[in-house]
């Protein structure tokens, strides 16, 4: 369905885009995985677009190899370029992990993928990379489905019957690799043992080392990654992930591994949730350290609630954060009045219908929209501040609406890489970010419109 | 005859690419260049849209309108600094965003139900239709399509054949905006467009308001821009193209080929010029002035440059001094950049040790060779690897590039400027001398790079 336009049309056209195409998110995912290098099976202007953007919003070198398929290809296959490509990658980058991923371009041409890397295989000595293809259409869904599609799928190639062992598979969302390292510090705080992926924590966000590392260390290790159906339960931070995309949900229905899936621990009852389970899990309560991380955001929530009461937010961005975002939000007072993404994912608006009991107001729930109707419904709504990506920077710019930068891209700000939400310290930070942005808003006007509003017959009589 | 040999352990190059790379002074003379890029090579190149799209989108008050799935309309919006001073309707990037069954069945009619969209929305006075990968394999005809909506809706809806797989290279996306441009600027039949003394800029799309600045010069010398391709333009300005007596070409990469064609359909002789550099401005302004040859055009050309250039000097001394020895890698887009930032490098006192380009042609990277000393690399259509190798090899200090290039070179500790389309500070002029060498000094000389390289700070 194209977006939805201000009478309740269906608009055909998408006018500024609140999401990215598929195969980005797929290599975000893999940069998760140890060893691995993306190869994007389209044309050459496919892969660089998404290193910029990656490139943009994460401050690192994000190098993918393309098959640079142009005309002649089209007509009479890619093999030949895609086999090529891979040559040529192993042997500047010898990853040992290779995610080929399609485009809308090769997935039209009809490439066969499986034969191709199967025949490439079967061509190659010894040391060959595993090769893991992943079909991301741009017109088959955004960034967030690439992203859950590319996790799954090389689970599904690693997975292997495994004896029962203690380690928790944990499977997070598109999100910071601070998050992630914020969600490793909780687990290793509970003295439990995990299995995460993807992690990009150290390789999309990597201390200074002089060099130039083409694929960096850190990621899952496939070994692990087999390993994850021995695993005793899955969290799995998806409570939008659709049950066809869930590696979660295959690693339960494949090998019976349960699932705890769980909304990003965003704000204090998702934080609590979570926490809820780590207890009970791990047999004891958490250490002193996190309850005081808890007693802060609480004490923090006191004192900021009636400058967040003010807060008329427009949230956009990926299902899993805004779902996350807009909890958040309504917990600290502060009314989500446009609730959107440019992903269809259907889970959304499921997912937020419980909370609008509990609002004053209705808010408007977009999905697979565009910036367009975002902006529109925001304005209509009297929404006074923005939480999301860069996309929003219009909101400022056009209407003097300010915008707290999360999610992805943030390429206009620096720090994408480290933007922190998850956990009680994340929300914490989180939470400063957007109460100091209505502060600074209210400090900025507050005696203009005093003034304004108590004079406001001799202004008129002025004029 | 010496080639470089690329080492095949670590930081290995490909072999394929030796003849990609040639060291100034040392045997082989010619470069392969111009062609598709290697596959898997990690080139740094976009693609044959990406070109188009960069050359039309400064058109401030058109429509831009990408037709085919979300990913390339999401990935070039707003993504080029180009300012107005009127419309920002080109800061919005329209899609008509195909789904599967889209490209199933045919794109056509979704496309045409964009544009009446578009059209009882904003009325814009021409919406350019940029076909993509997929509607090129799928054959939608967007040319018809186009055309039937120009008729029904009396408004200029052109197609841009910008499918990305028809070459690996940005430049033949130019030729597709170029011809877009032509269609444009051709006046109908009935149609007339005076000629007057007023010049059009090519090749200029007025990055953080480079256009703005030399429109200063010259009407301080007496001379009026007619309208700059693209860079502030808008749809009326564009079709009053005809109508200038003379045609400059800054980024002539993307604009040679028009230039030629309105020398052919409408008799204007066009010129190169390059206003980055002090050095540049001059002779550009000169080259301009002659063109004119009125001796009050030329006695206010003198005058300017004399001013302008006592001005800046001292600026210039005061960086020239901190800059002087340094070494400088430089890796841009176009081969008429390249030229402009070795002599501007050169005027720092800094020495080039890496020159290479995206699209350059053998007889640019001729001129660039030429204009290097013994020594230096040379380099076409490169990828992370080699520049890695090569600003360790060379001992780099700043390296002048795009976005990709940039966070590379500071993993290295080494200093960067962006030459890029989305900059935001004026690098054109006098005054953009001024800021281009500010940019190199305080990259350059940073302090940050005393801690990054101590022996500690790289572990």
């Amino acid at each position: 369905m194209a977006p939805a336009g201000n009478a309740g049309t269906v608009r055909q056209v998408n006018e500024n885009q609140c999401q990215h195409c598929m195969p980005l998110g797929a290599i975000i995912a893999f940069r998760g995985i140890a060893g691995a290098m993306a190869l994007v099976h389209g044309s050459q202007g496919c892969s660089t677009y998404m290193r910029l953007t990656c490139v943009n919003h994460f401050n690192e070198p994000v190098d993918i190899a393309s098959s640079s398929l142009n005309e002649k290809q089209t007509i009479h296959g890619g093999e030949a370029n895609l086999k090529k490509a891979l040559d040529n990658m192993r042997r500047v980058y010898a990853p040992s992990v290779v995610g080929v991923l399609t485009t809308c371009l090769a997935e039209t041409m009809g490439e066969d993928l499986d034969r191709i890397i199967r025949d490439y295989r079967n061509g190659q000595e010894t040391g060959c990379p595993d090769i893991i293809a992943v079909p991301t259409p741009s017109y088959s869904g955004s960034h967030t489905e690439g992203y859950w599609a590319a996790t799954k799928a090389v689970i599904a190639h690693y997975a292997r019957p495994t004896e029962p062992h203690r380690r928790i598979n944990v499977i997070v969302p598109h999100i910071s690799p601070a998050d992630i390292r914020e969600i490793q510090r909780i687990f290793t705080l509970m003295g439990l043992a995990i299995t995460l992926i993807p992690d990009y924590s150290l390789t999309l966000d990597r201390p200074f080392a002089g060099r130039y590392q083409k694929i960096p260390a850190g990621g899952t290790r496939p070994l692990e990654i087999a390993a994850m159906p021995g695993a005793p339960l899955t969290i799995q931070f998806g409570a939008t992930c659709p049950d066809n995309l869930s590696p979660g949900l295959w690693l339960e229905q494949e090998y019976g591994v349960p699932l705890v899936n769980l909304p990003l621990p965003v704000g204090v009852e998702a934080a609590d949730q979570l926490l809820a389970v780590l207890e009970k899990i791990s047999g004891h309560p958490r250490p002193e350290s996190l309850a005081n991380e808890r007693g802060w955001l609480l004490d923090a929530m006191a004192d900021a609630h009636k400058h967040n009461a003010e807060g008329r937010a427009a949230i956009y961005g990926e299902p899993e954060l805004v779902y996350a975002i807009t909890r958040a939000c309504a917990e600290n007072g502060i009314a989500p009045v446009v609730i959107a993404s440019g992903t269809r994912t259907g889970r959304l608006a499921a997912c937020v219908e419980p909370l609008l009991a509990s609002l004053d107001e209705h808010p408007a729930v977009l999905e697979e929209t565009d910036f367009a109707a975002i902006e529109s419904a925001a304005l209509n709504a009297g929404a006074n501040i923005a939480i999301g990506h860069s996309g929003g920077k219009f909101f400022t710019e056009r209407h003097g609406i300010p915008v707290v930068r999360t999610g992805f891209p943030v390429h206009d700000r620096v720090g994408g890489q480290r933007i922190l939400s998850v956990g009680y310290a994340g929300t914490l930070v989180l939470l400063d970010r957007i109460t100091n942005t209505l502060l600074e808003e209210k400090h900025g006007s507050y005696r203009r419109l005093r003034y304004e509003e108590t004079n406001r017959t001799e202004i008129m009589e002025g004029a | 005859m010496e080639t470089i040999s690329l080492p095949q352990k670590e930081g290995a190059c490909i072999s394929e690419r030796q003849n990609s790379i040639l060291t100034a002074g040392a045997g082989r003379k010619s470069i392969h260049c111009a062609d598709d890029s290697l596959a898997g090579s990690v080139s740094q190149r976009a693609c044959v849209f990406c070109g188009a799209r960069v050359v039309l989108n400064p058109v401030t008050d058109a429509v831009h309108l990408v037709h085919g799935p979300i990913g390339c309309a999401a990935y070039t919006w707003d993504i080029r600094g180009s300012l107005s001073s009127g419309s920002e309707m080109y800061r919005n990037s329209f899609s008509t965003d195909m789904k599967e069954r889209d490209v199933v069945f045919g794109g056509e009619k979704k496309l045409a139900a964009c544009i009446d969209e578009i059209v009882e929305k904003y009325r814009p006075p021409a919406i350019f239709v940029y076909a993509t990968c997929v509607t090129g394999m799928i054959g939608d005809d967007i040319v018809a399509v186009c055309k039937e909506a120009t008729r029904h809706h009396n408004t200029e809806v052109i197609p841009v054949e910008s499918s990305g797989f028809i070459s690996g290279n940005k430049v033949v996306g130019y030729r597709a905006a170029a011809l877009a441009l032509m269609r444009l600027i051709t006046p109908k039949a009935g149609e007339h467009v005076e000629k007057t003394q007023k010049l059009n800029f090519l090749g200029e799309y007025n990055l953080s308001g480079e256009m703005w600045l030399a429109r200063r010069y010259l009407g301080e010398m007496g001379i009026e821009i007619n309208v700059a391709f693209t860079g502030d333009s808008t749809v009326a300005a564009l079709k009053q193209a005809p109508g200038a007596c003379l045609n400059l070409v800054q980024c002539t990469g993307s604009m040679h080929w028009v230039a030629q064609q309105l020398e052919k359909e409408f008799g204007t002789p066009f010129m190169d010029v390059n206003f980055f550099g002090a050095e540049n401005t001059a002779e550009s302004l000169r080259k301009i002035a002659r063109f004119y040859d009125n001796p009050v055009i030329t006695e206010r050309t003198e005058r300017i440059i004399e001013r302008e250039t006592a001005r800046i000097r001292p600026a210039l001394e005061r960086y020239r001094q901190k800059l002087a020895g340094k070494r400088a890698a430089i890796y841009v887009g176009g081969a008429y950049k390249a030229v402009a930032l070795i002599r501007q490098l050169r005027e720092l006192g800094m020495e080039i040790v890496l020159t290479g380009t995206q699209t350059g042609k053998t007889e640019e990277y001729a001129t660039i060779t030429s204009l290097l000393d013994d020594g230096a690399i040379v380099v076409d259509d490169t990828n992370p690897a080699e520049i890695e190798r090569f600003l360790i090899e060379k001992k780099v200090d700043v390296m002048a590039g795009g976005v990709k290039e940039r966070v590379l070179a500071y993993k290295l500790g080494v200093g960067f400027v962006d030459h890029n389309h989305d900059r935001k500070e004026c690098l054109a002029g006098f005054d953009g001398a001024v800021n281009f060498a500010r940019e190199v000094y305080i990259s350059t000389c940073s302090p940050v790079w005393k801690y990054l390289r101590a022996p500690t700070g790289g572990a």
